[in-house]
């Protein structure tokens, strides 16, 4: 089985850059090649590099090269994993809140008997 | 029935942070108790089909809310709530952690420290609450947990379970 702890190590380092961010944000929309990651970005090509090995390092996307062309490419299950828990939060919330809204409403009752 | 209570969730990966904003049909010193007495947190702080179970409830700054949430097998999930800053009936704080059933905080595990504010919309209550991790890690090492075996997982496995009775 695999560890958990390891897959999500630096993940939320990864993406607490809006640089990173962003990379990550197109993406998801379909793979690309380093060149067109870089272009949004006023910055050089090797800082704008770092930021692409820290998301590599922390497993949140891969890149091949074909050639003279590099391309990036997220890596979806460790997205889930993070998309899984703030769901399952969510969903805690509001089970809760319904809870809450029944008993204001029976409280509501017994006031006013 | 389905109120449109307004209910507001968002999770922000960059701050570590989760803030729930919620209206209630009551008044707001109605909504104040039923965050803060036991009697009545053990009417609804579980999410369904757990229920909640309080050992200790002091409600006072420097206090805590001892509590479980417990599944319908009897499983026992402990947490502990500290109280850090209280101010009737506007806003309090606290700090939430896993705990075991004599009370002592898990020191592997973070804390999450919950800002909740408590304010009037007509004859209708609103409530924020923020629950933020200290960092970036101690957010992966909770989520790391309800991956493994958390109540989150738990819940899930009841939802399947609940469907397939229904079916």
């Amino acid at each position: 089985m695999e560890n958990h702890s390891t897959i999500l190590d630096s993940t939320f380092h990864a993406l607490s850059d809006p640089t990173r961010r962003m990379v990550v944000s197109r993406l998801m929309r379909g793979p690309a090649p380093v060149k067109e990651l870089a272009k949004p970005f006023e910055m050089g090509l090797p800082s704008f590099l770092k930021h692409l090995k820290i998301l590599e390092d922390s497993g949140l996307i891969t890149s091949r090269k074909e050639g003279r062309v590099r391309t990036c490419e997220v890596r979806a299950d460790r997205l889930e994993a993070i998309e899984r828990w703030f769901d399952e939060q969510r969903a805690i919330w509001e089970s809760r809140y319904r809870n809450l809204d029944n008993l204001l409403m029976n409280l509501g009752g017994e006031d006013t008997k | 029935m389905k109120p449109a209570l307004h209910f507001d969730f968002v999770a922000d990966k960059s701050n570590n942070t989760i803030t729930v904003k919620r209206e209630f049909a009551g008044k707001r010193q109605l909504v104040w108790d039923c965050y803060t007495k036991s009697d009545l947190l053990d009417r609804w702080f579980a999410p369904a089909p757990l229920t909640t179970k309080t050992k200790s409830m002091d409600f006072r700054e420097g206090g805590h809310w001892h509590y479980a949430m417990v599944d319908p097998q009897g499983q026992e999930y402990w947490s502990r709530l500290d109280y850090q800053t209280i101010h009737p009936i506007d806003h309090y704080s606290a700090l939430d952690g896993f705990s075991d059933e004599t009370g002592a905080v898990n020191p592997d595990m973070p804390r999450s420290t919950w800002k909740v504010t408590f304010t009037d919309a007509s004859d209708h209550t609103f409530v924020q609450t923020v629950v933020s991790y200290g960092s970036a890690e101690d957010l992966d090492k909770v989520i790391a947990m309800g991956i493994k075996e958390g109540l989150a997982s738990t819940l899930n496995r009841l939802d399947e379970l609940l469907l397939q009775l229904d079916a």
